[in-house]
């Protein structure tokens, strides 16, 4: 089972060989890949009915208990099965709609890649594992949106949503962790058997929120919707697959997956189900605006994303059992009607529901498709549509917090949804004919077959309801977490819920007939829709680049006083309290011991320092540098290190030389800095020497325990063979610190050398002067 | 004396020299530098696969006794880092057979990246706090000489501002050095950790760590001490930023980890939650300098300053979990950053620019290199099953079990900013129709070979890490109980004396 879904990937990589070489077979040939997979996984159906669950179990890794364990049970072969069924006929379809496009063969290849990517989400069963299918599945997404690169709009709406998507996966991850915390383990089936303990941990809120977020940002909901209009940039097989079928039900499927687990608890009930159905009105009232065909399909699933996330929040068995039966039901006529929408725009070069009409007679295959897929949206007997409002009605007026909330809004949506139906699988191809640029003519057989197959699945399914019920009680089961039979009938009497569904129907046939006044008058209310989370993120994006601007702004503008500035004022801030609080100070004590001659260097010392900040020309700065200099030589001299000072002497002396050699060649001093800034510096320079005195003196408040010294002086001559302590330390004991610094001289000189004799841009050697000032 | 600790920089030693004297002879000059490369990852990997089974590896050199000599000393952090180095170095001089000019080449950038090498291994295998110091000096100088080699006035400006920025923080590190030999009479780390635990944990020993804190913060580019880095890394040519990417800043945040876990770890109190805050911080500012940027250079720039941020994190939560993420976030990301800074020299000679604004097309152009790219773009932002995502969810692990849920947040936060940025040069140089009028000539057989081969081959090392986590993450674990286990160090210096440390 893993191997058989892992090598998608491989089989994503030949793609594009494939595709240049069979030509417009292409997609028939990738899609037996997934044909394959579908008919292994639907030989397992009877196994998973019988209560099975055939489960394989790879280490990835296992260091931090992390594998990648794959579990069939009812719920995870569902998806399996509409991943693997509708990605073959979605490769089909693609084969034969992107002919003649030059990337034909990357799109294939992606669409693979998704699918295996995607049937691995739904199979996992360790977190972490499927949060890698996750994210894959996000940023796969991201490469299919943008597949007409060449469009601005299709790159910004393939950024939307990986954004949006993405940071709902971090949260997902960081929920994963903190439940992993809670529950001791990764394995979801593990999380379920000790439930009631992790519901009350602390953590369970918090991780509980996260997952939600990551969810909810998935599949589409409400405050999150608006990525999945703009995802309709992708092609159309892509929206059929990702954007309605499989990716955007990835949120869905994880609360299912999770509610075994989490579900239940106030939190839970509350917030799913609140933002279930808000999600599922908006998304209706949205749908009703559109003209064109895919955004009507978008809005419409962000709709029906919606109900399931509402079911599974009410998470009732009845709800679960419907939230099942939608599931199925909604993938297959929002499949096929998003394909018909593509071979409309394909024939008919329009997706404009208001310009095309009366096309039955020239597509009579993609037609009578279109109407089985449209019924059965529009919850039409004997199609699984109308089985599955059914029970989402019967749910929704059983569920415990809220039917007289929940009742209206599923009715009040599906009856906009009905018009909505009507207008995308209906009116296209009944009534006066529209005004397309080009002359429809039907679809190869490649294209109709898809939506043939699934509205004929649509009817099929409905009218033998019956059959599937042991099938889709499996599903529920697994949602919920123990054995459950859903009861899928077509006929139940007459009842409250029979009754709601006509009155649902003619509503909705009304709206349909109106539907041009509805839209005027939901257009109307498009100027709100500036309102709306969509402008909030695009403003809160563009804040945050402005933010970044700024910053970038002032993290560039320096120069290099500034820079030193920022890393003094950082010492000081940093060590200055630091000193005050937890050193230790033994100034005073030693105060009376200094001996005149100490204090005359010192003063000696400062002077010189002073004298080189104060100098109006380079050449005094050096002398007052030099002084400096000397004074320490002699300090050193005055406390008994004659090698050291003698050392100390050379280099000073050397250096003033080598300063007065070259400061010869340069212009005199100019454009001094202002007094402000001068004295800021003073005042920084000030407290960094006061910050280095009260070091020294703090550390000078312990005793010295140089055991090294001792050492040295001892061995130097009977064991190094040497009488100068400084030069063996040097070229002995110390000798790996010399070779350092010689190499550091080589390396210095190598330097000076070649900015002598490389003058790439004979500019900059002017540029290296003014910037050393 | 154990050669595996020797090689490391006799090597780079010996290849500067022949470089040096080769510098006339091109040919020779390129030879040598190959033949360099390959014979300390040669070292390098002899030296990992000693420490594997936990052996801390010690010679004192000249074989004086610690603490009087110099030590060198290798644990598994230490020998991994000098690895990880030595791969991107071979990576920097297979790219720069096609990916430098000719007269750079000739002035000295072979020598100078080889004793840049010997720098940075001298800097990872040291247990000396004074030769740190040197090898800091020796990095110091070979990376001003390479960050202005071509004395383009852009190079000279910043590498000014790189040079004094980093002699403060060498001037801190000294007065560090200095005061604490007037504290403890000892610059052997080991040595030292041992006197300071004799010693109140709070006190003037914390006023000089605190001191180091900042002279390896400049190093490190951490918050607010990074001005030097986005003002600088840009400017030289790809292969020397690339080297400088990887490695320079990493060999910072080294000498955080190792003090900060041998020498100074007593007053944590004090310094984990300074070290978070400037980890947060750290992350942040970074990445939103990132997200304004318009230049690839720079975008990538910014985001090193951003990656140091979490690998501050891990240490500053200083559990085992996080230590080890911190040791996988850096070993991670010396591979893909410096990959990412070579991928960017490609994308200049197929695209013609680095700006945002003329690219264009790459894909069509050529699909390797958008692979290419993707790769360690994908890693830096995190995306499983790449190398970051799991450097990543150590960290944020970590947190979380720390309860730190802030900072934790921070990094998911930086994280998708990461995204977002990485996507916008992918959006902007591959995906967007290419701009008018640049047609650059395309890749020739040896283009692809020098330019491509080196960036396919660290991006293989992270998808190899990526998926084989378990391997690496198993080893920075067992690297981080080392570090968290000072005693062990401390015994394989100093002998028996030692012990009771």
């Amino acid at each position: 089972m893993i191997a058989a879904v892992l090598s998608g990937f491989a089989v994503a990589l030949l793609a594009p060989a494939l595709a240049k070489r069979l030509g417009r077979g292409a997609g028939a040939v990738l899609a037996l890949y997934p044909a394959a997979l579908f008919f292994r996984f639907l030989s397992r159906v009877p196994a998973v009915v019988a209560g099975e669950t055939p489960s394989a179990s790879l280490p990835f890794v296992p260091e931090l208990g992390i594998s990648l364990s794959f579990r069939l049970d009812g719920l995870a072969l569902l998806m399996a099965l509409l991943v693997t069924g509708i990605g073959a006929i979605v490769l089909v379809y693609a084969g034969t709609y992107l002919e003649g496009h030059p990337r034909r063969g990357p799109l294939l290849g992606l669409l693979v890649a998704f699918l295996s990517a995607m049937a691995g989400l739904v199979l996992c069963d360790d977190l972490l594992a499927l949060f890698a299918f996750w994210e894959a599945t996000s940023i796969l997404s991201y490469f299919l949106i943008g597949f007409e690169r060449e469009e601005a709009e299709a790159r910004a709406a393939a950024l939307q949503a990986l954004l949006v998507t993405g940071g709902g996966g971090l949260a997902l991850l960081a929920g994963f962790v903190l439940l992993g915390q809670a529950g001791g383990t990764l394995e979801v089936s593990a999380l379920a058997a000790n439930a009631e303990a992790l519901k009350a941990h602390p953590l369970y809120l918090p991780a509980l929120l996260l997952v939600l977020a990551g969810a909810f940002t998935k599949s589409a909901q409400v405050p999150f919707h608006f990525w999945l209009p703009g995802a309709m940039a992708a092609p159309t097989p892509v929206s059929a697959y990702l954007h309605s079928a499989t990716m955007v039900k990835a949120g869905v499927f994880l609360l299912a997956r999770l509610h075994p687990a989490l579900g239940g608890t106030r939190e839970w009930v509350w917030v799913v189900t609140s933002v279930g159905a808000a999600t599922m009105l908006t998304g209706a009232l949205l749908s009703v605006g559109q003209r064109d065909l895919k955004r009507l399909l978008a809005f419409s699933t962000v709709s029906a994303l919606g109900s399931l996330t509402m079911l599974v929040g009410v998470g009732t068995p009845a709800a679960l059992g419907a939230a099942m039966v939608f599931l199925l039901a909604h993938a297959l006529y929002k499949a096929a009607l998003f394909l018909v929408a593509g071979i409309l725009d394909h024939e008919a070069g329009t997706r404009d529901a208001t310009r095309l009409g009366g096309l039955l007679p020239l597509l009579p295959a993609t037609g009578v498709a279109a109407m089985a897929a449209a019924f059965s949206m529009a919850g039409l007997p004997p199609l699984l549509g109308f089985v599955s409002k059914e029970l989402l009605y019967d749910a929704a007026l059983r569920a415990s917090p809220l039917p007289f909330v929940l009742v209206p809004v599923a009715v009040g949506s599906n009856m906009l949804l009905v018009a909505v139906a009507l207008t995308v699988g209906f009116g296209p191809f009944t009534g006066p004919r529209g005004a397309t640029s080009k002359l429809p003519h039907e679809a190869p057989v490649a294209m109709w077959a898809g939506p043939a197959l699934l509205g004929f699945g649509s009817l099929a399914a409905g009218v033998f309801s019956g059959a599937l019920s042991p099938f889709l009680s499996a599903a529920a089961s697994s949602a919920l977490g123990h054995p459950y039979g859903v009861r899928l009938e077509l006929w139940h009497g007459f009842s409250l819920v029979l009754l709601k569904s006509l009155v649902t129907l003619v509503v909705g046939v009304a709206l349909y007939r109106g539907r041009h006044r509805l839209r005027a008058f939901a257009e109307r209310f498009a100027p709100l829709g500036a309102l709306g989370p969509a402008r909030l993120w695009r403003a809160g994006l563009a804040g945050l680049v402005s933010v970044a601007k700024g910053t970038a702004a002032f993290l560039s503008s320096g120069s290099l006083r500034q820079d030193v500035r920022v890393v003094v004022v950082a010492a000081v801030a940093l060590l200055g309290p630091l000193l005050l609080s937890r050193g230790t100070f033994g100034a005073a004590d030693a105060l009376p011991s200094v001996r005149p001659i100490e204090a005359v260097l010192a003063l000696l010392v400062v002077a010189g320092a002073v004298g080189a900040v104060v100098a109006g020309s380079r050449l005094s700065a050096v002398v007052g540098l030099g002084v400096t200099g000397y004074g320490i030589a002699l300090l050193f001299l005055v406390f008994g290190a004659p090698d050291l000072s003698m050392t100390q002497f050379a280099v000073e002396t050397l250096s003033v030389l080598l300063f007065v050699a070259v400061l010869r060649r340069l212009p005199r001093l100019r454009s001094r800095s202002a007094p402000r800034s001068r004295a800021v510096d003073a005042a920084l320079a000030a407290a960094v020497g006061a910050l280095m005195a009260g070091l020294v003196l703090a550390v000078h408040a312990g005793p010295l325990r140089s055991r090294l010294s001792g050492f040295f002086a001892e061995s130097s001559l009977p064991l190094a063979k040497g009488r100068n302590v400084v030069n063996v330390i040097l070229v002995d004991f110390r000798g790996l610190d010399t070779l350092g610094e010689i190499t550091v001289l080589a390396v210095a000189a190598l330097g000076v050398l070649s900015l002598v004799r490389l003058r790439l841009a004979a500019k900059g050697t002017a540029g290296a002067k003014e910037g050393g000032r | 004396m154990n050669v595996l600790l020797v090689l490391p920089l006799l090597v780079p030693l010996a290849t500067a020299v022949a470089g040096i004297l080769l510098l006339r002879v091109p040919r020779a000059a390129r030879a040598a530098s190959a033949l360099g490369a390959a014979g300390l990852l040669a070292a390098s990997i002899a030296l990992l696969s000693a420490t594997l089974d936990g052996t801390i590896l010690v010679t004192q050199a000249g074989a004086w006794p610690a603490p009087f000599g110099i030590t060198l000393v290798a644990d598994r952090f230490a020998a991994a880092m000098v690895v990880v180095g030595a791969v991107l170095l071979a990576a920097v001089v297979a790219s720069s057979v096609r990916g430098l000019d000719a007269a750079r080449e000739r002035a000295g950038f072979h020598p100078l990246v080889h004793a840049l090498a010997m720098g940075v291994s001298g800097a990872f295998l040291t247990g000396d706090l004074f030769n740190l110091y040197v090898w800091f000096e020796v990095m110091l100088m070979s990376s001003f000489v390479l960050v202005s080699l071509g004395g383009e006035r852009e190079q000279l400006t910043g590498g000014l501002r790189y040079v004094v920025l980093n002699l403060v923080s060498s001037a801190l590190f000294l007065a560090g050095a200095g005061l604490l030999y007037g504290t403890v009479g000892t610059l052997n780390m080991a040595d030292a950790a041992v006197a300071l635990r004799a010693m109140p944990a709070q006190g003037t020993t914390s006023v000089v760590a605190a001191l180091f804190l900042l002279a390896f913060g400049i190093k490190a580019a951490a918050f607010p001490l990074f001005f030097w880095l986005p003002a600088s890394y840009h400017t030289p040519p790809m292969p020397i930023a690339a080297l400088f990417a990887g490695l320079l800043t990493k060999v910072g945040v080294y000498a955080l980890v190792r003090t900060g876990t041998l020498v100074f770890d007593r007053d944590r109190a004090f310094t984990d939650p300074l070290l978070l805050a400037v980890a947060a911080l750290t992350m942040v500012t970074g990445v939103l300098g990132a997200m304004a940027q318009t230049d690839v250079r720079k975008v990538l720039s910014f985001h090193i300053v951003s990656q140091i941020g979490y690998m501050l994190m891990g240490l500053g939560l200083g559990t085992r979990l996080a230590l080890a993420g911190t040791v996988f976030y850096v070993l991670h990301h010396i591979v893909v950053k410096g990959n990412l800074f070579l991928v960017a020299g490609v994308i200049r000679r197929v695209g013609g620019s680095f700006s945002l604004d003329r690219l264009g097309g790459l894909l069509t152009r050529s699909p390797l290199l958008a692979a290419a790219f993707l790769v360690p773009a994908l890693s830096l932002a995190g995306l499983p099953p790449l190398s970051g995502f799991w450097a990543k969810y150590l960290l944020v692990r970590a947190g979380l079990e720390a309860g730190h849920g802030a900072i934790v947040g921070v990094a998911l936060a930086v994280s998708l900013l990461t995204l977002f940025s990485m996507t916008k040069i992918w959006a902007e140089a591959f995906w967007k129709p290419a701009p008018e009028g640049s047609d650059p000539a395309p890749l020739g057989a040896g283009e692809r070979l020098s330019l491509l081969g080196p960036v396919l081959a660290l991006g293989a090392v992270t998808v190899a890490i990526g998926l084989g986590a378990g391997v690496l993450f198993r080893f920075a674990d067992a690297a981080a109980a080392q570090l968290l286990e000072p005693g062990l160090y401390v015994r394989a210096v100093l002998g028996a004396r030692g012990g009771g440390g």
